[in-house]
């Protein structure tokens, strides 16, 4: 009986996951077997810097990114570029929208001073684009099976599967409405995003001659993302890990105590 | 308090410190974060070594830069500056010693020993007044042509040496190195 | 301290003399880690210490996540993202202290389901009861507005909507709502409000704690069987008990243990799980997310407030008598409230003489059946409000006021109890064999 209510207490846990419905229910998004998924799992250095490179040439046009720190991209576990690489990327970052960045404008010159490594990304709401910097966590890509939360236990939230989706789930179709053009995409809510196909594939050259096929470059500037919006994600599975296995420790240990402390009382013999 | 029977003592004696041990190192791992937490934060640490563009300062100026939230000196003296500075002997100072973070903490106060170069045309240090913390005028204020503290009236050469008044110290030469020929980098 | 009959401390070097008569302190701690405690106590008895660690990490966690959040509309969001990055292990104080809540709370259905079962609220420990009840309010207050704390689009809207709750109390709703919000919508006024509230009630709860121990530690604890420490003899009441250290206090911190394994594997591999991806969208005034969910521990309640609609013939009818004071709106309200507040009421509608849902052989399945209702509850809370959820919404609440206000004042009358143990020394007995000497 106790263990049923155990039991029903576990299960509430997992209804409630359910909670984590709401953003963008709708077109269908496949599992993505990224590097740093599962208790393990770490950012492919690479990758991010794949992915920082599509950012960079691609979405900063639009999007903003001004909760991450510039200088993070040196962090150990994300892109790690070589501090002198990063100022120099600093450096060559272009301000695109100047209202959104005031912080960064310079009155004598009349415009934004050149930025640092100790800056954040510029931010950027010139075309009405969301912020980059937390969308791997503000977008679920897997839900249900009927509320129950099952699919994001077994598969994760999957914000980082949402914008790959996205980002390879234009048909083509375009319509106009209202003086708004809408692209057919098959991974958003209602069918027609507001968001003109960024990537088409062959958009960026690596230097590392990884291939740039479309959905290659989906899922680098995914990982990307995910590391912009979960920097810390390594050093948090470390202190899970580092945790879990000293509370088994120290969990058996208490157990033996109790049996041992009780085994008088209940008439057993311990051999402890 | 514990119920132990005493006639087998050690074995189970064993399992309680091995218990109790392990629940202290886990207390001592909880706090730990709580402390660490109040230690400065990246962002914090990122500015705590910043870079100085010097390629604009002219001979004889001066540029004022905030650092660890404290403003640094940053003077490009002229030839007059450094021959004045260079005349001093040690006995004339209050305060013989260097107060150079980049050198050794035992060199005496020679202008040698507290500019950026030999040539003695870069000096950098803190612009904090050694009595009570005051801001120094520059610009060959006071009446040995360096600095001049308002508030109580300390007087500072051309090298940043302590000449007159209430102030102990020479004005601290922070950690710094050129990075090329147009960048110092602080801290 | 009245109750079972036990040991007291008595100082036996001067210091301790001379500090004991001055102010008892050794005595009162010495009185609380002693107390007789039924030996027979099972697991689902170690809630209580779980829930006091909860409260603990919670007061700790927030006390350091203070020290760099900053309680403004325009740097709120930017400083718990802050916290996460640049702050040294921010990230897990963030994470520790948000999924700590739910621990807090998924700990606290336990242990209020517990003493539903075995009937821990029936005399004398009605004041136990009640206090915990407060208890359990003012956890929900302030899980919610620290939700609002970090200011994404969750947070704004679930503020919107249950401060709106308040505003559907007839006459005297809006100025309440205005009141509370500091303004005609949620803003910075809200926000500052909400953090100084957030940050006050959890030692207001600290209080109430040890007020809820020290009223059981007055009347001893219930136990599974619910028959009463035999209280005559000191040496008869050691038949019955055992002191609470060492021994339930290495079982409660065993069972911790155990509780925490979960936990921080739910941190440190899944600590959004239990989140919501719109709380990561900076608040937006302007633009309300699709669906609005409360956090999970709300739901059963959410859903009794969604439950009563305008077509459900009971409103219909309260409506009617009332000449359209009570609406559709207010009786949701008045509704998720009551739902609490017969829990609560409990003490005084069980009309049971037997304590323990043990020996209750019809109880149990009504009991099972609530225990379901609450999950199912939990379920639809979340779920949309078309289709058939209204209906299974309205039966769950339905079934929630029934258990309370009719099956429970019923079966007391009704029920033929099963044979109780004639003491606890003979119920654990049954369980050890070896126990009997």
């Amino acid at each position: 009986m106790i263990k049923n209510l155990t039991l029903s207490a576990l299960t509430a846990l997992g209804l409630s996951a359910t909670a984590a419905l709401a953003a963008g229910e709708g077109g269908h998004i496949h599992d993505v077997d990224f590097s740093f998924e599962g208790p393990f799992g770490k950012y492919d250095q690479m990758q991010l810097q794949r992915g920082l490179q599509i950012y960079t040439e691609v979405c900063s046009a639009c999007h903003g990114m001004k909760f991450v720190p510039i200088r993070t991209l040196a962090d150990e576990g994300g892109p790690q570029l070589p501090e002198d690489q990063v100022r120099a990327y600093a450096s060559q970052l272009l301000v695109a929208d100047e209202a959104a960045n005031m912080h960064l404008y310079d009155y004598n010159e009349g415009a934004a001073r050149p930025l640092t490594e100790n800056d954040h990304f510029p931010a950027n709401e010139a075309q009405n684009a969301p912020d980059l910097s937390l969308m791997a966590k503000a977008r679920a890509g897997f839900h249900g099976p009927a509320g129950l939360g099952i699919n994001q236990f077994l598969k994760g939230i999957g914000g980082p599967e949402y914008i790959v989706a996205i980002l390879t789930g234009y048909t083509g179709e375009e319509k106009v409405e209202a003086g708004t053009t809408y692209y057919e995409n098959t991974a958003f809510s209602t069918g027609w995003i507001a968001m003109a196909p960024p990537l088409y594939g062959e958009d960026v050259e690596f230097a590392d001659g990884h291939s740039n096929e479309l959905h290659h470059e989906a899922e680098d500037v995914a990982a990307f993302l995910m590391w912009a919006a979960e920097p810390k994600m390594m050093a948090r599975k470390k202190a899970g890990f580092v945790a879990v296995t000293f509370l088994v420790i120290l969990t058996s240990l208490l157990y033996l105590t109790n049996k041992k402390l009780w085994a008088p009382h209940k008439g057993k013999k311990t051999t402890l | 308090m514990s119920h132990v029977d005493e006639h087998e003592g050690t074995r189970r004696d064993f399992l309680y410190y091995a218990t109790g041990g392990a629940g202290a190192v886990a207390a001592g791992a909880a706090v730990w974060p709580l402390v660490n937490q109040m230690n400065p934060s990246a962002d914090v640490q990122a500015l705590s070594s910043i870079r100085v563009d010097i390629s604009g300062i002219e001979v004889g100026t001066q540029l004022t830069v905030k650092w660890r939230g404290k403003p640094v000196f940053i003077r490009r003296r002229t030839q007059d500056e450094i021959d004045a500075a260079r005349a001093v002997t040690m006995d004339e100072l209050v305060d013989p010693i260097a107060r150079n973070d980049n050198k050794d903490a035992a060199l005496d106060a020679e202008d040698q020993n507290r500019t950026m170069d030999e040539a003695g045309e870069w000096l950098v240090m803190m612009g904090v007044c050694t009595h009570l913390g005051c801001v120094p005028l520059g610009d060959g204020a006071g009446d040995f042509g360096g600095w001049f503290c308002p508030c109580h009236g300390s007087h500072y050469d051309t090298s940043g040496r302590i000449r007159k008044g209430p102030a102990p110290e020479n004005l601290p030469v922070p950690t710094a190195a050129f990075d090329g020929d147009t960048e110092i980098v602080l801290g | 301290m009245s109750g079972i009959p036990h040991d007291h401390y008595e100082p036996k070097t001067t210091f301790t003399k001379g500090v004991e008569k001055r102010l008892p302190i050794i005595g009162l701690i010495y009185g609380t880690l002693m107390i007789p405690t039924p030996k027979n106590l099972n697991w689902m008895w170690i809630w209580g210490i779980v829930l006091a660690f909860c409260l603990a990490l919670q007061i700790v966690t927030g006390i350091v996540l203070v020290m760099h959040y900053t309680p403004h509309v325009d740097l709120a969001f930017a400083s718990v993202e802050h916290i996460m990055r640049d702050v040294n292990g921010g990230h897990m104080l963030r994470y520790l202290h948000a999924n700590g809540a739910s621990l807090f709370f998924f700990a606290v259905y336990l242990h209020i389901f517990r003493g539903l079962y075995y009937g821990s609220y029936k005399a004398p420990r009605e004041i136990t009861w009640i206090i915990g009840m407060i208890i359990y309010l003012l956890m929900m207050a302030t899980g919610f507005m620290g939700y609002v704390l970090p200011w994404g689009q969750m947070s704004f809207w679930g503020a919107t909507v249950i401060t709106g709750l308040f505003g559907a109390i007839p006459f005297i709703g809006e100025p309440i709502q205005t009141w509370l919000l500091g303004g005609p919508a949620v803003d910075n006024a809200t926000l500052n409000r909400f953090f100084s509230l957030h940050y006050l009630l959890p030692f207001v709860i600290a209080g109430l704690v040890i007020v809820h121990i020290w009223a059981f530690h007055n009347t001893g604890n219930n136990n599974p069987t619910g028959v009463e420490v035999r209280r005559t003899s000191k040496a008869e009441a050691e038949k019955d008990t055992l002191p609470f250290w060492p021994y339930f206090v290495i079982k409660d911190l065993f069972a911790l243990g155990v509780v925490l394994i979960a936990f921080f594997a739910v941190v440190g591999f899944m600590p959004n799980y239990l989140g919501h991806p719109d709380n990561y969208i900076e608040a937006n005034p302007l633009s309300t997310p699709a669906h609005i969910v409360p956090e999970w521990y709300f739901l059963p309640f959410y859903a009794i407030l969604r439950a009563f609609t305008a077509d459900v013939w009971a409103v219909q009818l309260v409506s009617m008598l009332t000449g359209g004071i009570v609406d559709a709106k207010f009786f949701g309200v008045l509704a998720m409230f009551g739902a609490i507040i017969a829990m609560a009421l409990v003490p005084w509608l069980d009309t049971s003489t037997v304590r323990s849902g043990k020996y209750r052989p019809s109880f149990k399945w009504w009991f099972w059946l609530l225990a379901v209702d609450f999950i199912v509850l939990m379920w639809v809370g979340a779920m949309p409000t078309d289709g058939i959820y209204p209906y299974i919404s309205l039966i769950g609440a339905t079934y929630w006021f029934a258990y309370f206000f009719v099956i429970l004042p019923l079966l007391g009358v009704l029920e033929k109890p099963a044979p109780l143990p004639a003491s606890i020394e003979e119920d654990f007995a049954s369980h050890y064999p070896g126990a009997a000497e």
